[in-house]
């Protein structure tokens, strides 16, 4: 029916007519229909919906006055989060202690096994010291964390709670230039940035949608919590009662969620006034009425949906990353290994920001999943050294600060660090297909890393500057 | 997180799915009333459900089978109307009129119906296979609130289906509604909107003219109205002869679904 060089003449006239019409009837068409709509919409309602007496006081409403209170709202919703992290905390160090156990014990039999049947050296130590040793710890320390996290983070999701964290942080959004559901998207970012780039899609302005696809890695997402919570318990938590120790590390993974939060909101002004210029649009965000959530939905949304599929992805990016970690510690030049080379080549630009060479190197290995950071530090440190004897906090804390001469700078900015670097090659290429833009892409990954790295420049500068580190 | 991030939303349907299907079945709705719980249900799939508005934010495709037949079903992203130009109404719209669906449910929260029947009177201006799914039944009966399903259906000229999805009260009767309306089983007339003096004249004068153009579009009069507000979508449609190939297909008669070879003959 396409038709080449003209237009049917039916087609022709009736657009004709209808551009004409359309100036006739000037302003405010759509205005007039959509009022034609809504009165037929009341009148129809109005003959088959019958609205009881009310048996109860709205229960909803009750909880809504506290939830949206200016003066609670708040500081119910950074506790709530806070407890969150507590309950993680809490619930995730026993079993990863269980699991790292059982896993390197997995690994010791492995290994006996290949050197039973005669393997050589380099074989065994690929393929147990290697891939499975990198699998083994980001399980380890992954699962336990992930199974706690997402199902709390499920029920509130289901409970109808996200779009009253939107509607409070409404007017921090509005004041940096952004617009009120990027609070939603946001949100979606504790999860997986990824996740939460695509959220963006709620956002209609598009400049709007930019600067939350850009800002939405400034939150923490699951990849990234182990990193927090292992830092934060090994060295904030370390010198306090073991009951204190566990509020104190999920205080500390709460103020970083914080940080990332205000850093989201000056990010979100700073490319409102500069590149992304423009006025923040109003919008109607519908409050749904609060749902019981359905627990069986919950396990599985939270265990299958998410747990598993992120855990996946980090098993996916640990197996390569083991391996190349364990080439880079076998292959010698000059009787060093190569994963010294790199990271004494790394050390003194390291040093500048507080952290050290194979930190810079793990980041460098782990852009692909931010969740190997961590296994992978540790890796590298602990090199051939078997872990099935004890892998007890304290002998980890043992070989970071006194083998590895980690500080309490060390531990501030890593943390600071992972909070604010670029985003895990997925979140990227999700930018991209979102955006389809290289420019803003760039952006989205470049921006991050250099403010990360100048954020730990200046505090470490400073901390040394008073002594401290 | 398993998102659907497929790359089909936005793009018509090509017809490819009347062969493998026996009736393709869009779920439109507002936001966060349950269209994607209901999608669940029907498909047996794990789609993210959430109570927040605006988490279906591309297209999610599943099937379900009724009496041997399997049906497509097509979870479009939830929106308050049709008449914008953002991206979800967009993707909405597009998919119901050029997606040409054998059958468009409508899902509608029961708390708040008057709002939610806004969009409902728009999908029946677009399409005439339609059947309303008046959901979370449950939560409107909490707060007082009791919807005479048979006064709606009577005033809409489709059939109303009321249903708490969560629980999967009403699907059965939903499932078998729809199928209903795709086998022609059950007819529907639906309501038009009484578009008031000098709009209604406007558009009555383009309708022939619409039919014209597009024999057998069951839609002319809102094609007429899209091109009153001046919808460059529309007009694309009209000029590339999208429009006329939509009208030609909705010309097959209803049977042919369960005829696979009748349907590639009038292609």
């Amino acid at each position: 029916m396409k038709l080449d060089g003209y237009t049917p003449r039916p087609v022709a006239d009736l657009l004709d007519q209808a551009e004409e019409a359309r100036r006739a009837l000037g302003e405010g068409f759509r205005d007039r229909v959509v009022e034609s709509i809504y009165k037929d919409a009341t009148e129809i309602a109005g003959r088959s919906v019958e609205y009881g007496e009310r048996r109860r006081v709205d229960l909803d409403l009750l909880v809504d006055k506290v939830v949206l209170s200016p003066i609670f709202g708040l500081p119910l919703m950074i506790a709530l989060l806070g407890l969150i992290f507590w309950a993680t905390i809490i619930g995730a160090n026993y079993p990863s202690q269980m699991l790292a156990t059982g896993l390197f014990w997995v690994e010791a039999q492995g290994t006996l096994l290949f050197d039973y049947l005669g393997a050589p050296w380099w074989l065994t130590g690929f393929i147990w010291h290697g891939i499975y040793r990198g699998l083994a710890w980001v399980i380890a320390v992954m699962l336990p964390p992930m199974m706690i996290f997402f199902p709390c983070f499920t029920i509130l999701e289901d409970l109808g709670y996200l779009p009253r964290v939107a509607f409070n942080l409404d007017w921090l959004f509005k004041k940096s230039g952004g617009h009120g559901k990027q609070a939603l998207t946001m949100s979606m970012g504790f999860g997986c940035n990824a996740a939460g780039v695509i959220a963006c899609r709620v956002i209609d302005s598009p400049r709007e949608r930019l600067i939350a696809i850009l800002t939405n890695n400034f939150v923490p997402c699951n990849g990234r919590y182990p990193t927090l919570i292992l830092i934060a318990v090994l060295f904030v938590a370390a010198g306090f009662s073991p009951t204190a120790a566990s509020a104190v590390a999920a205080g500390t993974v709460l103020t970083i969620v914080v940080l990332g939060v205000i850093t989201t909101l000056i990010v979100s002004a700073a490319l409102s006034r500069t590149v992304l210029k423009g006025e923040a649009s109003a919008f109607t965000l519908e409050l749904p009425s609060y749902r019981r959530p359905s627990i069986a939905r919950i396990i599985y949304t939270s265990l299958i949906d998410r747990t598993i599929f992120v855990l996946m992805r980090a098993v996916m990016t640990a197996i390569p990353a083991g391996a190349v970690i364990w080439l880079l510690g076998n292959i010698t030049a000059g009787g060093t290994p190569l994963a010294t080379h790199v990271s004494d080549f790394l050390e003194p630009f390291a040093y500048q920001f507080g952290l050290d060479g194979v930190i810079i190197l793990a980041y460098i290995i782990a852009i692909p999943a931010n969740e190997i950071v961590v296994p992978t530090i540790l890796m590298i440190y602990l090199g051939e050294g078997m872990m099935t004897e004890d892998i007890s906090q304290d002998s980890l804390r043992q070989v970071l600060v006194e083998q590895h001469g980690w500080t309490m700078l060390t531990a501030v900015n890593l943390m600071l660090f992972s909070l604010l670097h670029n985003p895990c090659a997925t979140t990227i290429i999700t930018m991209w297909k979102e955006t389809r833009s290289l420019r803003w892409t760039t952006l989205g990954a470049v921006g991050p890393l250099v403010i990360a790295f100048g954020v730990c420049f200046v505090v470490a500068q400073a901390a040394r500057l008073l002594g401290w580190g | 997180m398993s998102c659907d991030t497929c790359d089909t939303c936005g793009l018509p349907d090509d017809g490819d799915d009347r062969q493998k299907f026996d009736g393709v079945v869009a779920l439109a709705g507002n936001p966060n009333t349950g269209k994607s719980t209901v999608f669940n249900a029907l498909t047996g799939l794990r789609q993210h459900t959430g109570n927040w508005p605006g988490k279906t934010v591309a297209r999610a495709e599943g099937r379900f089978t009724h009496e041997n037949k399997t049906y497509k079903l097509v979870d479009l992203p939830g929106t308050y109307s049709l008449l914008s130009a953002s991206e979800d109404e967009q993707i909405a719209r597009d998919f119901i009129l050029f997606g040409r669906p054998s059958c468009t449910v409508v899902v509608a929260d029961a708390t708040c119906l008057e709002r939610n029947l806004n969009l409902v009177l728009q999908v029946l201006e677009i399409s005439d296979r339609v059947v309303v799914c008046v959901n979370l039944v449950d939560e409107a009966k909490r707060k007082g609130i009791q919807v005479d399903a048979g006064q709606l259906e009577k005033d809409l000229g489709v059939p109303v289906v009321k249903t708490t999805a969560r629980s999967g009260r009403g699907l059965s009767e939903l499932v078998s509604k729809v199928v209903g309306v795709i086998e022609g089983r059950c007819q529907t007339h639906p309501h038009r909107v009484d578009l008031g003096q000098g709009v209604g004249e406007a558009v009555s004068r383009l309708v022939p003219m619409v039919n014209e153009v597009a024999p057998g579009l069951p839609n002319a009069r809102w094609v007429a109205m899209r091109l009153l507000d001046g919808d460059w979508r529309i007009r694309e449609a009209l000029l590339n002869g999208e429009l006329s190939q939509v009208a030609e297909r909705q010309q097959a008669p209803a049977e042919s679904f369960s005829n696979k070879m009748a349907l590639e003959g009038s292609q």
